[in-house]
């Protein structure tokens, strides 16, 4: 067990309750997102736990037709490619995540800086399904 | 945030390469990376002009991002140094994704600049053909963050295409500035015998044309090459706007560097390459970073080799660089400082950048075309400019005194630059 509380499996519980779960040093306020233990801007391990309000604008955008297994998995590939990005939050972290509500066959109509919104999808994962993190344009 | 980087780092005595060797880069199914890196090892042997032996190598340094997933193979340097019959002097794998022999290299300079060695050898292996492309962009993507970036879809083409958009939305490029490197680079490795894909895109295009002819189908009609480039049919979307001619290909090969002690090179070569500048940097996830059109990794460690050789950006005659996709090449032209920020793009499209440019870039064909078996091709950007250098590049020969040569190897989005310097005395 790990002695940090900020852990990939603590970040994901907050996934699955439908929750963005980041941290924020009590030193010097940083937030991060994913969350971590460490604050790498001053080296404190004096952090708590901040719930992000998941709103933010797309920085970069792809649609991927070449798709790895766990997204051939859950249905997606050549013939039904998905949207992948990075969003900048309000809050200041900026996070990789799945891009909802874009026409696939037409990204290049989706402006960069458009507002998006935190959604959580299910995905197969292993035996059963998991909660992954999702934007979806407004 | 960070302590700046100390201003000027020194070797603590000079090294030279000495000999240069690959294996042909490709698909060679049945064929292990260890039977790739006997080819080239007998090739550097037979580059070093004044011969030598091979028990004289001291230490080996091998580059190999994942033969345990692609070979089932962990261990790597160790069984390399058994078959070359190096046993048992001390192998180390090294391993920082598809910058693993660039890292390879650095360290067998530190080593040899160190004291204590004087011979050693730097190779690169990879073997990643015998998997289904699928499984293929599995092991690729756990070069990345596989807790927080996989999770989102994202595959290594699909990171890049995401810097493509940015830097697209940031500097006003288009597709057709990306396919502009595609196409130099295919130029450049028709006239490569050792590139996966020996053709230029004309070639490639009259092949298809010939192959629907004979199979009695009417010839597709492109009216020039950019119209190929942009027909979905011939050149699809991998991840938007990345098509399949953006991308390095999925390759097998193997590629060997002897490095010594600067005083002792004459003695093996007659026209060694100096190792006068070496830098290297990390950096975190790609989302999170300050800037997704640049690599800060790429420019400090490009800081570093530049301070340490003394020269700067203009000094530099030519260079291989990282292009594992077409806008990285863009991309690492203005972060080794060939081009201002936002000028790459123009400067692939006006031709700055070809053998008969102002900055030649990725005269081997660049990973685009003479293939990217990833742990392999840091040390093989090496070859290039070793045969480059000593006039030895045949077709594809750069003209005049290619004094300076810079490579620039990048592991994963660059979570780690390597950049290296290499001077002709
Ligand atoms: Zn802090």
């Amino acid at each position: 067990m790990a002695t940090n509380e900020f852990t990939r499996a603590a970040y994901q519980q907050g996934l699955g309750e439908h929750r963005l779960m980041g941290s924020r040093c009590l030193r010097c306020g940083s937030v991060y997102l994913p969350p971590r233990g460490l604050c790498r801007a001053c080296h404190s391990d004096e952090m708590e736990w901040v719930e992000l309000n998941g709103v933010g604008k797309l920085l970069a955008l792809t649609t991927i037709h070449i798709a790895p297994t766990a997204m051939l998995y859950a249905g997606y590939g050549r013939e039904n490619p998905y949207c992948a990005g990075i969003v900048r939050l309000e809050d200041g972290p900026a996070i990789s995540a799945q891009i909802l509500g874009v026409d696939a066959s037409h990204p290049e109509a989706v402006p960069l800086g458009t507002p998006c919104r935190v959604e959580y999808v299910e995905r197969p994962a292993g035996e059963g399904v998991q909660t992954f993190l999702a934007f979806r344009l407004e | 945030m960070n302590r700046p980087i100390k201003n000027s780092r020194k070797l603590s005595r000079d090294v030279a390469i000495v000999g240069a060797g690959m294996s042909k880069f490709g698909a060679f199914p049945g064929i292990s990376s260890r039977d790739l890196f006997l080819d080239a090892f007998q090739e550097m042997r037979l580059s070093v002009d004044r011969g030598f032996d091979p028990r004289e190598i001291e230490a080996l340094y091998i580059g190999n991002f994942s033969s345990d997933i692609f070979e089932g193979q962990g261990h790597t340097a160790a069984i390399l140094a058994d078959w070359t019959g190096l046993t048992p002097r001390p192998a180390t794998r090294v391993e920082d994704a598809c910058a693993s022999s660039g890292v390879a290299l650095r360290q067998g300079i530190l080593a040899v600049a160190s004291g204590l060695y004087d011979i050693v050898l730097v190779g690169g292996i990879e073997k990643m053909t015998d998997m289904p492309t699928s499984q293929v962009t599995d092991a690729l993507a756990t070069a990345s963050d596989t807790l927080y970036e996989v999770p989102a879809g994202f595959t290594f083409p699909g990171f890049y295409a995401a810097m493509a958009t940015a830097y697209m939305h940031a500097y006003g490029a288009s597709v057709e500035s990306f396919m502009r490197v595609g196409l130099k680079n295919h130029e450049n490795g028709a006239l490569n015998e050792k590139a996966q894909f020996g053709a230029t895109i004309r070639q490639v295009m009259d092949k298809k044309i010939a192959g629907a002819l004979a199979k009695g189908r009417p010839a597709p009609q492109w009216e020039d090459e950019l119209a190929f480039l942009k027909d979905e049919r011939a050149n699809p979307v991998i991840a938007w706007p990345m098509r399949l001619f953006d991308c390095s290909p999925i390759s097998d090969g193997a590629t060997a560097l002897l490095l010594v002690s600067a005083e002792i090179a004459r003695n093996f070569s007659e026209a060694p390459l100096y190792v006068v500048g070496s830098g290297q940097a990390s950096d975190a996830a790609l989302h999170d970073r300050d800037t997704l059109t640049a690599l800060c990794s790429a420019q400090l460690a490009a800081r570093e080799a530049y301070q340490m050789a003394g020269v700067s950006a203009r000094d530099i005659k030519i260079a291989e660089v990282h292009d594992c996709f077409t806008i990285a090449e863009i991309i690492a032209t203005e972060d080794l400082g060939f081009f201002p920020a936002g000028q790459g793009y123009r400067a692939a499209e006006e031709g700055l950048t070809s053998r008969q440019g102002s900055k030649p870039v990725n005269t081997s064909g660049g990973l685009k075309s003479k293939g990217h078996p990833v742990g392999a091709s840091g040390a093989g950007q090496v070859v290039e400019v070793w045969k480059q250098m000593r006039g030895e590049a045949g077709a594809r020969q750069v003209a005049g005194t290619l004094d300076l040569a810079l490579t620039h190897n990048v592991g994963g989005t660059g979570q780690t630059s390597v950049v290296h310097i290499f001077e002709r005395r």
